[in-house]
């Protein structure tokens, strides 16, 4: 580890910690309707497709056009995808996509996972790229702000179950938060490199004569909202280790912010929308804390490096001036970014729900690939996925409160309302939902030929890379241990369910618990109500969240990466 | 219910796939176009008026009169249509006795690297497998035997490598690096007459 390295994740923090405030203030306007820039733009689509921006709808009536919305924009795109080879804009001529792949890529995109199977650069044609998937980079994020915006409301307002207007929060978060943000991101991009055209691939001749086709493409576009969605599929295999994806060390460091944004954003929104600033930064104090422990786990293992490795002749020693080097494992890295800024990259795109990659995780040392994991196993929460985050973290706030509630004997309330047993069987549902689908789905999938076939590493690596997947997709996180074969019959169906299902099944609980808070009358707070913007609270909801993910995961990681890292020191290979 | 979400659902798809995914790609393109053309278009080396490569994607090089870039998972090595690194885990047999050792075995052989002192870059492949560069120790190691193939002064080899080390971005941002494709054109005009 060197203090540059230590400077750089300083930096980010403090960049994160600036941005906050006028994001979230930007966001409440969003969402509170104040603001009307594009005001004639919105009402042309909304009368364009029908609405009545003015509709307040129950809880049930959001929740039926969220699901109606998702169904239909991931139907047309498996169409699209299935058709390529029929459609414009398609340089390399490149085919259609089979049925298996185009459904586990439809429902990639749409749950904001962005977990690929395929390689970009030989898969899909320039239209595909942009008018299904960087479409879906915007509508999926836009939907994850949709049912924080409804969450939010449920509980800061009391208005008999009615929740907002769904097509309205879809339309303004679009507009107002993601294009504005994606255009300046774009440029800034293609400014260092970042490719931006229509062009053909092109092949030229090396210093050495050989042949080398450059994939070319619009690939800024879809960068920017990639990580300002946190959505994360790359335009290229290699994803945002690709050079022309992630060309110098400041684009890192632009997608990094571009990915903690709008979550950390959205705490400061929250905090303002309940009318309590300080319970704001709390939640962004929890997140902050579970980052910066999980960031500095991370980049002591990759800058301690593979003892093996070294033992062969690998000096694993940072060192700086004519034999400057980054040392570490850099099996998977790349020279530019080096040990800590790929390792802060992996802790980031883990925290929040985006998946973009800019070294391989699968070749981490086993510590500092199990951060990721644990990461998207917490429920992705740590600042977390664009809304998705929001509410993730809140489920866990109450069911937090609810515990203290139950230590000193008294009803739990939030926020100045009860929690009472209806909501906490959404919270638990929300909460249960990922052990028994991760864990259900990891265990089949160790236990079927087809699913073994698929590891790329075995030994406990090989059980890491199963778990990681499964792991990853109901999170809708998308990165992966890229060594696991996953375009087979086998994988492209689990995978796809699992997103859905971390989607699907986790949304309807939270919409409902926001339906069921909104019927809550608001009873104020009392001397015996739970501060929730203590640093005891803080505290409380950290242990909260580290414990039900460690009793929940603890014995699966303990037989894949714990177990892993003794044995790379003992020299074992498999 | 549903059917009264039906076509705002239809409607909205058709909407939003027109503005995000073809008004704002094409208007990013655009602009890119017009402020950043050389950027967007792959930064493109030419050399006697034909591209030879990008300056951002790596090339292999094999003869020894030329700085080597690291061993890539790219393909048969730097092939743009398949980045990707060896995905291998820390515990994988292939990776360590016989990708890293070899990389070790042959920088020895080539440079008289010592084992000990290899620099880590380069002998592990990177993630994309077109990373275009290494680290100033690795491009260090490697001047002696350059100079000696181009029947050429050390000391004017390393003075160009020096001059071709790029610094972290804001004083803290990445690691310093050469370009390898940068360094070995820049060879190659130093030494016109081979």
């Amino acid at each position: 580890m060197t203090w540059i390295g230590w400077a750089q994740i300083l930096a980010f923090s403090i960049v994160v910690l600036l941005v906050t405030k006028p994001i979230g203030i930007y966001i409440t306007r969003v969402y509170d309707g104040s603001l009307h820039y594009l005001g004639r733009a919105e009402r042309v689509i909304y009368r364009v497709c029908g609405i009545d921006p003015s509709e307040n709808q129950h809880w049930l009536d959001y929740l039926i056009a969220m699901l109606l919305f998702s169904a239909v924009s991931m139907l047309a795109t498996y169409a699209a995808l299935r058709a390529q080879g029929h459609l414009p804009l398609d340089p390399q001529h490149l085919p259609g996509i089979v049925d298996r792949q185009a459904f586990e890529t439809a429902a990639s995109f749409t749950t904001n996972t962005n977990w690929q199977s395929y390689a970009g650069e030989t898969t899909m044609s320039y239209l595909s790229q942009m008018m299904q998937l960087a479409f879906h980079n915007f509508a999926s994020a836009a939907v994850g702000m949709c049912v924080a915006a409804a969450l939010v409301r449920g509980i800061a307002n009391r208005s008999a179950g009615r929740l907002g207007n769904f097509w309205t929060d879809l339309v303004r978060g679009v507009i107002y938060i993601f294009i504005p943000g994606a255009i300046v991101l774009a440029l800034l991009f293609v400014q260092q490199g970042v490719l931006q055209n229509l062009k053909p691939y092109l092949t030229v001749g090396t210093i050495e004569g050989a042949k080398q086709v450059l994939a070319m493409g619009p690939v800024a576009s879809q960068e920017a909202i990639k990580q300002l969605g946190t959505n994360g599929g790359g335009f290229f295999n290699a994803n945002a280790a690709h050079p022309f994806e992630n060309p110098t060390p400041w684009t890192n460091f632009l997608q990094m912010v571009a990915i903690f944004i709008v979550p950390a954003g959205a705490t400061y929104w929250f905090g303002r929308a309940v009318r309590h600033q300080k319970h704001g930064w709390a939640l962004w104090t929890a997140m902050f804390i579970m980052f910066i422990g999980g960031a500095a786990v991370t980049y002591r293992f990759e800058a301690a490096g593979n003892p093996m490795h070294a033992a062969e002749g690998v000096d694993v020693h940072a060192a700086s001036g004519r034999m400057a080097q980054s040392g570490g494992n850099m099996e998977g890295k790349e020279v530019r970014f080096g040990i800590a800024a790929s390792a802060l990259y992996a802790t980031v795109t883990t925290d929040a729900s985006c998946g973009a990659v800019n070294a391989m995780n699968d070749s981490f040392t086993p510590l500092g690939g199990l951060v990721p994991i644990v990461n998207m196993q917490l429920g992705e929460l740590i600042f977390g996925g664009v809304g998705a985050g929001l509410y993730g973290m809140l489920n866990m706030v109450i069911l937090t409160v609810f515990i203290a509630g139950l230590m000193v004997g008294r009803t739990p309330e939030y926020l100045g309302k009860k929690i009472q047993s209806r909501e906490l069987r959404m919270v638990m549902l929300y909460v249960l939902a990922a052990p028994i689908i991760v864990l259900g789905m990891t265990a089949i999938a160790t236990v079927l030929p087809a699913g073994l076939a698929g590891r790329g590493n075995t030994g406990p690596h090989g059980l890491s890379e199963i778990l990681y997947a499964f792991t990853s997709t109901f999170a809708n996180n998308g990165s992966a241990f890229a060594g696991l074969t996953s375009s087979t019959y086998f994988y492209n169906t689990t995978l796809g369910i699992a997103m859905l299902l971390g989607r699907f099944v986790l949304i309807v609980p939270v919409l409902a618990l926001a339906g069921f808070l909104s019927e809550r009358k608001i009873i104020g707070e009392s001397a015996g109500s739970f501060p929730v913007d203590t640093p005891l609270f803080v505290l409380l909801l950290i242990g909260v969240i580290l414990i039900v993910g460690a009793l929940t995961f603890f014995p699966v990681l303990s037989l894949g990466p714990i177990v892993e890292h003794f044995l790379m020191h003992a020299g074992r290979v498999f | 219910m549903i059917r009264r979400h039906l076509w705002p659902a239809i409607s909205m798809t058709i909407v939003l796939m027109i503005v995000t995914g073809l008004a704002y790609p094409l208007v990013v393109t655009g602009i890119a176009q017009l402020l950043f053309p050389r950027q967007a278009n792959g930064s493109l080396v030419t050399r006697d008026g034909r591209a030879i490569g990008s300056r951002l994607i790596g090339q292999q090089f094999s003869e020894s009169r030329y700085f080597h870039s690291r061993p890539s998972a790219a393909g048969s090595g730097y092939d743009p249509l398949a980045s990707g690194g060896t995905n291998r885990g820390p515990t994988d047999r292939k990776l360590a006795d016989t990708m890293i050792a070899g990389a070790i075995d042959s920088v020895v052989a080539r440079d008289g690297a010592h084992r000990g002192s290899i620099p880590a870059d380069l002998v592990t492949s990177s993630a994309s497998g077109l990373d275009p560069d290494i680290s100033p120790a690795s491009a260090a190691i490697q001047v002696a035997r350059v100079a000696r193939a181009r029947n050429a002064d050390s000391a004017t080899v390393a003075a160009i490598l020096a001059a071709h080390v790029q610094a972290r971005q804001l004083w803290i941002l990445g690691e310093p690096r050469v370009n390898v494709l940068s360094l070995n054109l820049a060879l190659d005009s130093a030494f016109a007459h081979h």
